[in-house]
């Protein structure tokens, strides 16, 4: 009984692996006739592990797994995301006539994936846990294998993820060599004389985890898989999975290499400002709307790393109230794009949205708020998030950082105005099929939070701080 | 540091013999073998690909499944084998691990059975 207590610590991902499991042979067995039912019991499992998440005290797995408030924060957010996706595909798959039992399954495989790299506290944790997130998100890009452009999403994505985790492991052969060991205490220990070759090694980590969150220059694959991937799947890779990504980010770079922040903090300057300079020019010229939140989410997590670049613990509270808030502003959005449907066909342009004021004037609000709340316009959400990662760039003495950076979020405002501008003054096209509920359910929740985030930010804000202490 | 990198020497020696004898295997059959040209030796054998061949070809995507499960199953029997040598020593905890891994693995293989992954029409 003793030694089944040591799995306490990972009992959210075992309850998420098993259940996952039994499902598989559920639908296995039952076909079909079960999607539905696997479909809301996967939700329930989810939900299920974020309370158990949440729950959880201060402990370690061995080493290599640790649950502390940073952890806990950040899983509750990552498997909310998974939950609200799942929800969010329900409407999209069975219209399109693509209900399959392996999509729910994967994506809860996927989240397990999720739990461990957020939790991860050594390299071998850590590459357990991307690779296990990953291969279940190749698997359900190309899920629509009869879409010729879905296929060439998922391999496109497997392809560049495959080189990417060659230069992660070979970042982590690197450090492993110079410091002796794979734990992050022990290579916070062995960096405090930093050799030529562990900053190779660390350089290469970090391209590797830049890849994942889709931060310049490793974002080539991102508005390709994103436009090609059915919707309900792009808006799963722009929630949960960037979560999961940021997390280990702020996880290596500050509990293994805090005692180096100079040599990395230099490397992520530069991937940020990239980061928000090209999802800011970039996605002007954009017509699809899946390709411009494509670059809307580089841009973000630009933004987002602006926090970690300060490489202290007002920065860290900064990146996780950034990416607690990209999380709900992000689903939102797609709630809406789900919900462009004209005549049985998905529509995806931007002109397609023209006059929505006036044949769904509810929809255009909630789309308008977020695309405020997107551009960082205050009193919305948007802007408190971006408020946090600058102060604490500033208080970090990196100025130059701050001013391109808002300097890239008005250039951005301009792309999402014009979405707005769109919706209110162009000529109104035919309105569009009836919003399912879920869709307008999730919609209405992130649209409020965005709205009345101001009235009481208290609560987001001493997590987050509660969590970015547990760090340092 | 000087003797982390010397734990790592064997591994140098065994990449230098690796090489040579690699090399001396390659090079060895243009120099000694016996050569006489046929055309059967290079066609398909049985229902097989022809070896030298465009590789724009049409190709049975079956043979790719059969391919992937037997890379799986073929993975499952090589973590087996250092575990029976060493089975003696640890004790329950190894037992459990291998057991939860072969569970899973079960769980795969009755699901690519249920989905008929194993039928060949």
């Amino acid at each position: 009984m003793k030694e089944l207590l040591a799995f306490l610590p990972i009992l959210p991902e075992i309850a998420l692996a098993v259940g996952a499991m039994g499902l598989l042979m559920f639908g296995a067995y039952g076909g079909e006739r079960v999607v539905t039912t696997i479909q809301g019991l996967s939700v329930v499992l989810l939900i299920f592990a974020a309370v158990l998440a949440a729950m959880l005290p201060d402990s370690r797995f061995g080493t290599s797994f640790v649950v502390d408030e940073f952890a806990r924060f950040l899983k509750v957010l990552a498997f909310l995301g998974s939950a609200v996706a799942i929800v969010m595909s329900l409407d999209y798959l069975a219209v399109e006539k693509q209900q399959k039992f392996e999509y729910p399954i994967l994506i809860l495989l996927s989240t397990v994936g999720m739990g461990m790299l957020i939790s991860a506290n050594d390299l071998i944790a850590l590459y357990l846990g991307l690779e296990l997130m990953s291969l279940a998100l190749y698997v359900v890009a190309a899920s629509n294998r009869d879409s010729i452009r879905s296929t060439e999403a998922g391999l496109k994505y497997f392809v560049l993820g495959a080189l990417s985790s060659g230069m992660l492991l070979y970042g982590c052969s690197l450090i492993y060599g110079f410091t002796g060991t794979v734990s992050f205490e022990g290579i916070a220990e062995g960096s405090k004389h930093p050799g030529i070759g562990l900053i190779f090694g660390l350089v290469f980590l970090f391209a590797g985890l830049c890849f994942k969150v889709s931060a310049v220059p490793f974002h080539m694959w991102t508005p390709d898989v994103y436009e090609g991937a059915p919707t309900p799947v792009t808006a799963f890779f722009a929630a949960a999975p960037k979560i999961a990504g940021i997390a280990i980010f702020v996880r290596v770079a500050v509990g293994a290499f805090h005692e180096i922040v100079p040599q990395w903090q230099q490397i992520i300057v530069f991937v940020a400002i990239a980061s928000m300079v090209l999802g800011a020019f970039a996605a002007i010229g954009q017509r699809n709307i899946k390709r411009l939140m494509a670059y809307s989410s580089i841009g973000h997590m630009g933004f987002a790393l602006v926090g970690l670049a300060s490489g202290t613990a007002v920065g860290v509270q900064g990146v996780l109230i950034y990416i607690a808030i990209y999380l709900a502003m992000t689903l939102g959005t797609f709630a809406v794009i789900l919900a462009m449907r004209r005549n049985g066909e998905m529509v995806e342009e931007i002109g397609d949205l023209a006059g929505l004021s006036r044949s769904n004037p509810p929809l255009a609000f909630l789309l308008a708020i977020l695309l405020f709340s997107l551009a960082g316009i205050p009193p919305l959400a948007g802007f408190f998030a971006k408020f946090y990662v600058f102060l604490a760039a500033i208080e970090a003495g990196l100025y130059t950082l701050a001013v391109i950076g808002v300097l890239a979020s008005v250039v951005g405002a301009y792309y999402y105005l014009l979405i707005v501008k769109i919706m209110y003054f162009d000529e109104p096209v035919q309105a569009f099929q009836p919003m399912p509920g879920e869709l307008k359910a999730v919609l209405g929740v992130t649209g409020l939070f965005n709205l009345l985030f101001f009235v009481y930010p208290a609560p987001l804000i001493e997590a987050a701080s509660a969590a970015a202490k547990s760090l340092f | 540091m000087d003797v982390l990198l010397m734990d790592y020497l064997p591994l140098v020696v065994f990449i230098g013999v690796a090489l040579v004898l690699g090399l001396a295997l390659l090079v060895a059959p243009f120099i000694v073998a016996y050569k006489q040209p046929d055309p059967e030796k290079l066609s398909a054998y049985e229902c097989g690909f022809n070896p030298f061949d465009d590789a724009r070809m049409k190709f049975d995507v079956r043979f790719y499944l059969v391919a992937i499960l037997f890379i799986i199953f073929d993975l499952e029997v090589s973590f087996l084998f250092p575990w029976a040598i060493v089975f003696g020593e640890i004790g329950a905890y190894g037992f459990w691990s291998m057991m939860v891994f072969l569970a899973v693995l079960t769980i795969g293989f009755i699901y690519e059975w249920k989905k008929g992954a194993l039928e060949w029409d």
